[in-house]
């Protein structure tokens, strides 16, 4: 392999740097009796077409991955999305599973939470605490993180509209921990634009709302300079019914409006696009997922250098996070979902995912029970420590199959960019609801397949069986909306509410200038306002956004 | 469906917070295809809002869609603005991710059928048919 002059300068600039930063996980990667497992394995001769497309892992464009060696350096982040009821609970998993070899958190908030309500809310009745934990102040964010070292561990939070209260929050537990943000990783979702096409927790309009995460994104580079300040999500659309080249073209186009949202607002490239992250979805469909992952690489790479000017390489990897695909598991059979769950993770793996979220078997029914969270974390350990997948880089390179899809999936989505691109751009095609509708048309096309029966589904349109037995689920007892009002209302007896709304003033005078909004949400934070008193003062400045069905 | 008499009004509704309606769009549509009327209220409205949809559309049946765990306050709640507003013989189908046990309490509260992943559209439709059915002799028969 290192005849080729530009292997021979991959193997010499990249490879080595790397060995020498970070070591491979053994000193020799076999098979039992011990022949070798190649590195990274290449074609007889490395032609132009090779190097233009492929490359090698670690370099432009991608295609075999951001890291030189991949998971023979360090596997994949194991990140289990976790987070109910209360603050303590969820606090209790946490422990729970960073106990269990988990190497890092991923905090699910309610839905009160993500869309800026404090749990006594009208608009929160019958949902504090039901998909994720109910944090109305900096006392419940302390609580969470209690005997968690922010430190060492990395946060991920599904936080997008009231994304840049929760990351206050979290900064001001970091400090009072003695940890400096510089000091702080971690990934907040703030991924507005994909809420309003799929998943659904927005408040204000776009616009403002692309305020707020430029503004986000200003704010960390200086003071959290290790957080990825945004998660640009494609498995929500892709939950809500899209296709996979759908996922890949609606997610990059909203990339392309953050990043042109940044430039306008003054930043320089290169200070934030390397912490742009990726988050897509893992559906069963194993080889066009693979090839999914590494055309997505290729095309960001593309459009960072080509449309953007990058300078660095760093501006144009595109990293992402990987959850295997809730709307593909069952009500019925449930065990058959392990199964399921197992080809997704596969595929996300040999597509070169920087983490991974593994589904648990009964979330078609409710919550996963903690039995379900660890078969689901296990089948993650049994992907890295037995199968030998990682153990080479970006195996399925070169088979002609994937090589086409990987192709085929980069041209239909750039494609699909350029429509959007003249339609507007990205805000423009969801303020008319094109997005939406090439979605609603894929999810109500994929669900006649089912109906007709030419799509199989196991367990549901064939192979069905007779269910006696009910598997244990997860309930959220009714007393802990109760119990969080009432948490609330002894939070706002207690502290200085004269600090509490001259701080909330400051933000108001904030949100209706040019200043950036992070100082003054921090400050209110600190002084103990409450999520939803923060969010109504930016509500009154920016308006709010409503689905019109 | 076919050699219906008349074309049913149906609003399918999603109440709370939940923003999943991949499953109350596709019902809608299916809804269509197979001769009703169907509005949408979009994601996100209070039970209050959507019983005032359903009277002023003159609806035959709402259904409902909540993922988020939240079904037995919300569904409940709707039952209860329908009949605040008169409107209490609009049947109340719902669905969404609905642990079985929890069947006897919404039937309980007056949701007529409640539906879970992996149901076929067609009995869906079916049901919506049948519900529109009573709630129209029920009406002629005032």
């Amino acid at each position: 392999m290192a005849e080729h002059p530009k292997a021979r300068e991959w193997e010499e600039k990249v490879l080595k740097k790397s060995l020498h930063r970070f070591p491979e996980r053994k000193e020799k990667f076999t098979h039992h009796g011990g022949e070798e497992v190649p590195r990274v394995a290449c074609p007889e001769s490395i032609d132009a077409p090779y190097v233009e497309k492929l490359g090698f892992p670690g370099q432009y464009p991608f295609t075999r991955g951001v890291q030189p060696t991949m998971y023979r350096g360090r596997f994949w982040t194991m990140r289990q999305y976790a987070g109910f009821s209360n603050a303590a609970e969820s606090n209790k998993r946490y422990r729970y599973l960073l106990e269990h070899g988990t190497t890092g958190l991923s905090v699910a908030f309610d839905l009160p939470t993500q869309i800026g309500y404090d749990s006594d809310d009208p608009m929160s009745v019958g949902e504090v605490g039901k998909v994720g934990v109910a944090i109305d102040s900096l006392a419940d964010m302390e609580v969470l993180f209690d005997r968690i070292p922010l430190d060492t561990v990395s946060t991920s939070m599904t936080i997008n509209a009231s994304a840049s209260v929760l990351l206050a929050m979290y900064v001001a537990v970091a400090e009072k921990q003695g940890v400096p943000g510089e000091k702080i990783q971690g990934t907040i979702q703030n991924d507005i634009l994909k809420e309003y096409v799929a998943r659904g927790t927005y408040i204000f309009p776009p616009r403002p709302s692309l305020r707020i995460i430029t503004d986000i994104f200003q704010w960390c580079s200086k003071h959290t300079p290790a957080f990825n300040t945004i998660s640009i999500s494609g498995y929500h659309i892709r939950e809500a019914g899209s296709t996979a080249v759908q996922e890949v073209a609606f997610t990059l186009a909203n990339g392309i409006a953050y990043v042109q949202a940044a430039l306008d607002a003054g930043m320089e490239l290169d200070s934030f696009a390397r912490r742009l992250s990726f988050f897509f979805n893992a559906s069963s469909d194993l080889l066009e997922e693979v090839a999914k992952f590494r055309a997505a690489r290729r095309l960001w790479a593309r459009i960072m250098k080509e449309r953007f000017s990058a300078a660095k390489p760093s501006s144009m990897m595109l990293r992402f996070h990987t959850q295997t695909a809730g709307n593909t598991l069952t009500a019925q059979q449930i065990d058959n979902n392990v199964v399921r769950v197992t080809l997704q993770a596969l595929a996300a793996v040999l597509g070169g995912t920087q983490s991974l979220h593994t589904n648990s078997r009964d979330e078609a029914l409710a919550l996963p029970t903690e039995d379900s969270v660890r078969t689901a974390l296990r089948t993650q350990q049994v992907i890295a420590y037995e199968s030998g997948v990682g153990d080479s880089v970006d195996p399925l390179a070169g088979s002609y199959f994937i090589e086409q899809l990987t192709d085929g999936i980069e041209a239909q989505a750039s494609e699909l960019i350029d429509t959007i691109d003249r339609a507007g751009g990205v805000v423009a095609a969801i303020e008319d609801g094109f997005v939406q509708r090439q979605i609603e048309n894929s999810a109500y096309d994929y669900q006649q397949e089912i109906e007709r029966g030419e799509r199989v589904v196991v367990g549901v349109n064939q192979f069905q069986t007779d269910e006696k037995v009910r598997p244990p689920l997860l309930r959220i007892d009714p007393e802990v909306e109760r119990a969080q009002v009432q948490r609330l209302k002894a939070l706002r007896e207690s502290r200085d509410n004269g600090q509490v709304q001259a701080a909330l003033a400051k933000l108001g005078e904030a949100a209706r200038s040019e200043a950036n909004l992070m100082p003054a949400i921090l400050e209110a934070v600190r002084s103990y306002a409450t999520l939803g008193e923060i969010c109504r003062v930016m509500r009154d400045a920016f308006g709010e956004f409503r689905d019109a069905g | 469906m076919a050699g219906r008499s008349r074309k049913y009004r149906v609003l399918i509704g999603k109440p709370g917070l939940d923003g999943h309606d991949r499953g109350a769009k596709i019902l809608a549509r299916a809804l269509r295809d197979a001769g009703f009327e169907a509005v949408y209220t979009g994601i996100r409205r209070t039970a209050d809002e959507i019983a005032a949809a359903a009277v002023q559309e003159d609806v035959s049946a709402v259904g409902l869609s909540s993922l988020s765990g939240a079904h037995l306050r919300l569904f409940p709640a709707v039952v209860e603005a329908l009949k605040q507003r008169g409107a209490g013989d609009i049947p109340v189908l719902g669905g969404g991710v609905i642990p079985d046990e929890d069947l006897a309490a919404l039937k309980q509260a007056g949701i007529v059928e409640v539906y879970t992943p992996g149901t076929p559209l067609a009995q869906v439709v079916e049901a919506f048919e049948n519900a529109c059915d009573r709630h129209q002799k029920g009406r002629s028969g005032k």
